[in-house]
């Protein structure tokens, strides 16, 4: 059973939130940061307390640290050195396993995300724009109080009107399928596999494998943690427009070709359920808009490409082992919408978003290594995802069509990576252990350790 | 007596991505470290594909007194892919050999598979074969195999790249084909054949 009353809300409960704020903190020395989390841990919401509620109450912030957080904070170095190497590393590290390179370089990044100085991030979710302006206002006092504790950065989300359902600023609707964990009561909508084993996402448990894998220490830290890779991804709306203009001569053309890149029309409905005409109300079908597989309804790509987006995100029955590398996904759009009829203003808007997992290089790695940036996926030879792969203009995108397949060649980029980070995000124990880290009160938590 | 002369080649320049002209044969030589560039892969360096594909060969140690177990093992896959054809398919295998053999007193065993994926791409779906195969038992009965290997990848991982031997010369006779470029090929022509039957 999940310990729900440790866990934290994030990767488990999702309260309705049309705004939203990330604050990336730098802690000057060890107290200062601990000081800043004993102010703060009252108001980080467990799983429990935010499901028990369909409103959403502002109290509720999440935190998470990096691995030069944690050790900023004061874990010993003996503990520090049993964390995953990808974590100890950092994403910015890792950028050639993520195939980050280019305009997608950590050179490149923004707000100080590739800096050894990021320690940890504070995000909120608010039900609207002056709740979170609010609430930005209230932790910008309490940091006065926090002297030592910098934001290093910080990102403002909002969701994209018309508020009917999720969208993303490409048009495409969003947030279509989400992984359902075994023991929280809810049935996988139909097409979305089986309810996955909590170990795949919350340290401790039963996993997919079977018993829960070793913990990095102190146990007391980890237990009912999660890794979070964040990625802010910037969307090329002018670019994305254009290219659709480019290679569709009538709007139906068009909706076809951002339909081919995607998997789904722009209204969520599947390819292989659509494959010639958009039907919005399978898209906005829960029960219907993931009952597809590829092997059977779709093998050689013909309603789906075998490179689109949602084909190489989540193969379904066309990979092995889909049980390990399922994610959960977590986050929201940034930057004003640009309006259909406007051309590219310069201004940045994208999507910044995190997946929470239990494991960093088996599930975020590897979607990122060979789902999104593989050239060789499904033996494709040339291509990378048309929407989040890297691309320069070297990569193609077969479309295949009876009697004869088609390619398009040089592929612009339409997103580019501007930052990302590994965070950790504890239990509440952890937080505790963390707060009191130091100052002689962690007795309690180093017994757990020995147990 | 006369020698041929042996034509002077350019020397190939690191980096520069070879022709994947199935028809013309080529051979590539491959610097001490196994890779031309240093890339990172999720558990360890990446090696390239060669005009052979992709490949790995693993030589280590066997314990005292496992060469029968090791041996039965040749049966225990080959039992397993009769009954279940395509039970390695996920790591596109071209071919594997398995050899045994002595150096002074010890036993060694190699493990060479010739494949059209990254091997560290694949690392976890490779462990979980291994384990539904019972294939962990020959890893199992080799000198320094992690014991946790089930649940500890990176240590498998590391097994690996702690014992391959990088070849340092590889020829493809029909270079960069893939093993299902090669079933797709010879579909087609079991396809065409019927087809000219059927015209007849």
């Amino acid at each position: 059973m999940l310990d729900f009353e440790d866990i934290q809300h994030f990767l488990v409960a999702r309260p309705p939130a049309l705004a939203a704020r990330y604050e990336f903190l730098t802690f000057a020395n060890p107290s200062c940061g601990r000081k800043w989390l004993s102010g703060i841990i009252d108001k980080v919401g467990t799983a429990k307390a935010v499901a028990s509620t369909s409103q959403l109450d502002s109290r509720w912030i999440t935190v998470a640290f990096t691995w030069n957080g944690l050790k900023a904070l004061g874990v010993d170095e003996g503990s520090l050195a049993t964390f995953p190497q990808e974590f100890r590393q950092g994403m910015a590290a890792r950028v050639e396993v993520l195939g980050s390179t280019g305009a997608n370089h950590p050179i490149h990044w923004l707000g100080g995300l590739a800096s050894p100085d990021l320690h940890a991030i504070a995000i909120l979710f608010a039900r609207d724009v002056p709740e979170r302006e609010r609430c930005r206002q209230q932790h910008k006092d309490y940091l006065s109080e926090c002297e030592g504790v910098e934001i290093l950065s910080s990102l403002d989300l909002e969701a994209i009107p018309p508020f009917d359902c999720v969208r993303e600023h490409f048009g495409y609707r969003d947030r279509l399928s989400q992984p359902v964990i075994e023991g929280m009561g809810v049935e996988p909508t139909r097409g979305s596999g089986p309810p996955i084993k909590a170990g795949e996402f919350f340290l401790g448990y039963h996993d997919e494998e079977g018993a829960p894998p070793p913990l990095p220490q102190p146990a007391v830290l980890t237990r009912n943690g999660s890794y979070l890779a964040y990625l802010r991804l910037e969307e090329h709306v002018g670019a994305f427009r254009e290219f659709l203009r480019k290679h569709g001569e009538t709007e139906e053309e068009q909706e076809l070709i951002a339909a081919k890149l995607m998997g789904r029309w722009r209204s969520g409905a599947p390819l292989v359920l659509a494959p010639n005409h958009d039907d919005p109300s399978l898209g906005a079908d829960p029960q219907r808009t993931n009952d597809f597989n590829y092997r059977e309804m779709d093998p050689h790509g013909f309603a789906c490409p075998l490179g689109a987006h949602i084909r190489r995100m989540n193969p379904r029955d066309t990979a092995i082992n889909m049980q390990r590398r399922k994610m959960i996904r977590r986050g929201g759009t940034y930057g004003p919408p640009l309006p259909e009829t406007a051309s590219d203003d310069g201004v940045e808007r994208g999507i910044a978003a995190f997946v929470g997992c239990a494991s960093l290089v088996r599930q975020f790695e590897f979607a990122m290594n060979v789902w999104v940036n593989d050239p060789n996926f499904h033996e494709l030879g040339n291509e990378r995802d048309p929407i989040m792969g890297t691309q320069d203009g070297s990569f193609d995108m077969t479309i295949p069509k009876r009697p004869i397949r088609r390619k398009i060649t040089h592929l612009p980029a339409f997103t580019t990576v501007r930052g990302g980070a590994y965070f950790f995000l504890p239990g509440i124990k952890g937080l505790r252990y963390l707060m009191t880290l130091g100052n002689g009160c962690s007795s309690i938590a180093h017994e757990e350790v020995l147990t | 007596m006369a020698t041929q002369a042996v034509p002077k080649l350019e020397p190939i320049k690191p980096g520069v991505v070879p022709t994947k002209d199935w028809t013309k044969p080529q051979a590539i030589a491959i610097p001490k470290e196994g890779y031309f560039e240093s890339k990172q892969g999720r558990y360890g360096p990446v090696f390239p594909r060669t005009p052979a594909c992709h490949g790995f060969t693993i030589i280590a140690k066997a314990k005292p007194g496992r060469e029968e177990a090791i041996r039965a093992y040749g049966k225990t896959l080959e039992q397993a892919i009769r009954e279940m054809p395509d039970a390695l398919s996920v790591l596109k295998l071209h071919y594997l050999r398995w050899v045994l053999f002595d150096v002074g007193k010890d036993k060694y065993f190699m493990y060479q598979g010739i494949f059209d994926t990254d091997f560290d791409k694949y690392t976890e779906d490779a462990v979980a074969l291994f384990t539904r195969y019972g294939l962990n038992t020959v890893f199992e009965n080799l000198e320094g195999f992690p014991e946790d290997w089930r649940t500890n990848v990176p240590a498998f991982a590391n097994f690996l790249h702690e014992h391959q031997c990088p070849s340092f010369l590889e020829y493809g006779e029909y270079p960069f084909v893939t093993a299902e470029e090669i079933k797709k090929a010879l579909a087609l022509k079991e396809a065409f054949s019927k087809m000219l039957d059927l015209m007849q």
